[in-house]
């Protein structure tokens, strides 16, 4: 066996790892596969999805804000304080905080905070459901317990996802100008001035489609990592930490692969 | 009625169940007996669809489970209560929410019809009172009666216990076995029990199989088991000094 693997180049290592990868990836289109079924009831369903929506998104504000305010703050801070020369405006300080937050920091640093609350909570949720027979009473029933637990939090996470974000980029500039305005750095109409001026629509439709796609993998990395726990607490919080790391992974990987393919 | 023609489960190279056959018959308590790793959960999952043999054949009635389509086993899930070990109830859901989850699921009828549908079922398991509390705040046996009363909710055919006693006192054990039993007798249902509880057997088992390493080595009922010559069964059974002495004395 391994004089025919290494035929191919690979070695009983390398090819372990993609046959692992393959499995996983199989088994994790099959799931997203099982979600596409009809539903028994559409009016539990969208009960549930409702549910989740408030439980994602109102749930997630607070912490959502409060990062968002301090980032931008931060980023005036070190902007003003990097660009001290006399030949600088100051407003490009408003141009580049609602710059970064529109192209970065709204949508980046806002998924990877998500992927630790919500992909955690998703994971953790679904692996203890499933380790307490929760999953397995639901599939007696006769109910696709991958529609009906599964379907609701992606939905969720694929609208409310995307409002976090446009709340963290708002919260995120106003915090930067308002650290502005309290510091004495520049004032609320030169901040104001600068983030007009390089203002592009298509940055904030560029933002979208990154909290599309990292709510994508938010819901169904995690998802996929609890609904397959075996075992008990342990597995469980095993599946929850492994949930966080893929999606950040994920995150960061697909931030620069839309970087380069829209911008 | 179900049947079980040469059933068979492998995991890997372990034989976890080997050509099992069996018929379960309707307003009887079934019982499934035998020591732990017996093989006797694998085949209530395979019973109830959730693991799929390798060999052999399930009827439920005089249709296979294995030649089913997905709209007839979903139907078929309809007719199955399932209690388990941990009785799995919803977390977030309370004890009425609990039972008014597949009734709203699968037959969405008036709110004061189902309403008094749950009223009845936990009467029946005598929890009246206790729709608005959660499972976290429930004692093991209420959890229990609350998963028995969830399992015919819908009106079920086939009731599936899995170790409906464990972690119970034997107060608890036997009023959950005469719950089980009454159920079986008045619905007619077809009831299968997982048990290794002795009380238990001797108290309600009307049809026993004894399952061995996977294989099924003895079928009775209550009354054949206590003159088995089958020794591993007799471990079973006699496994405490006391009965051990008790047979000693008899024989």
């Amino acid at each position: 066996m391994d004089t025919i693997l290494f035929h191919f180049g690979l070695t009983p290592t390398t090819s372990l790892l993609r046959m692992t990868f393959f499995y996983h990836f199989g088994r994790y289109l099959m799931m997203m596969r099982q979600m596409l079924r009809r539903p028994e009831n559409g009016r539990m369903y969208w009960e549930e999805t409702v549910r989740q929506m408030s439980s994602i998104g109102l749930g997630s504000v607070g912490i959502v804000a409060f990062v968002a305010v301090f980032m931008g703050g931060v980023s005036a801070v070190q902007t003003v304080y990097q660009l001290v020369a006399p030949y600088i405006s100051l407003t490009v300080v408003g141009s580049i905080v609602t710059n970064s937050s529109i192209l970065e920091l709204g949508p980046t640093i806002t998924s990877l905070v998500l992927a630790g609350k919500i992909g955690s909570n998703i994971a953790s949720e679904l692996g203890y459901m499933r380790s307490s027979e929760q999953i397995d009473a639901l599939e007696i029933m006769g109910v696709n317990p991958v529609a009906y637990l599964v379907g609701p939090k992606m939905v969720a996470c694929l609208t409310m996802i995307p409002l976090l974000v446009i709340t963290s980029i708002s919260m995120s500039i106003l915090g930067g100008m308002v650290i502005c305005q309290l510091t004495g750095l520049i004032t609320y109409d030169q901040f104001i001035e600068g983030a007009r001026s390089s203002f592009l629509a298509y940055d904030v439709f560029f933002a979208m489609c990154k909290a599309v796609t990292f709510a994508f993998f938010i819901s169904s990395v995690s998802a996929y990592h609890g609904y397959h726990v075996q075992g008990g607490a342990l597995e469980v919080g095993r599946a929850s930490t492994k949930a966080v790391v893929y999606c950040c992974v994920l995150i960061l990987l697909g931030d620069y692969v839309l970087a380069q393919l829209l911008l | 009625m179900i049947r079980l023609q040469g059933i068979s489960k492998r995991f890997g190279d372990k034989a976890v169940l080997e050509d099992i056959h069996a018929t379960f018959l309707p307003g009887k308590v079934n019982m499934v007996i035998g020591a732990s790793g017996s093989g006797k959960s694998v085949l209530m999952k395979t019973m109830v669809g959730l693991v799929k043999p390798d060999a052999g054949h399930l009827y439920y009635q005089n249709l296979e489970l294995g030649e089913m389509d997905m709209e007839q086993r979903n139907e078929l899930r309809q007719k199955i209560g399932m209690l388990f070990q941990s009785a799995a109830l919803f977390d977030s859901l309370t004890v009425q929410d609990n039972l008014l989850f597949p009734l709203r699921m699968f037959h969405p009828t008036p709110s004061a019809e189902m309403l008094t549908r749950v009223a009845y079922c936990l009467e029946r398991v005598g929890l009246a009172g206790t729709e608005k509390l959660f499972p976290s705040e429930l004692s093991g046996g209420m959890k229990k009666r609350v998963g028995i009363a969830r399992a015919i909710v819908l009106k079920p055919k086939f009731l599936f216990c899995d170790e409906p006693n464990s972690g119970l006192d034997p107060k608890t054990s036997i009023r959950i076995d005469h719950l089980i039993q009454d159920i079986t007798s008045e619905f007619q249902i077809t009831t299968i029990v997982n048990t290794h509880d002795m009380n238990s057997v001797l108290e309600c088992g009307e049809h026993i199989i004894f399952l061995n390493k996977g294989r099924k080595t003895w079928e009775g009922d209550r009354d054949l088991i206590l003159q088995s010559d089958n020794e591993p069964l007799n471990e079973l059974v006699y496994a405490s000094r006391f009965l051990q002495q008790f047979r000693e004395k008899a024989s």
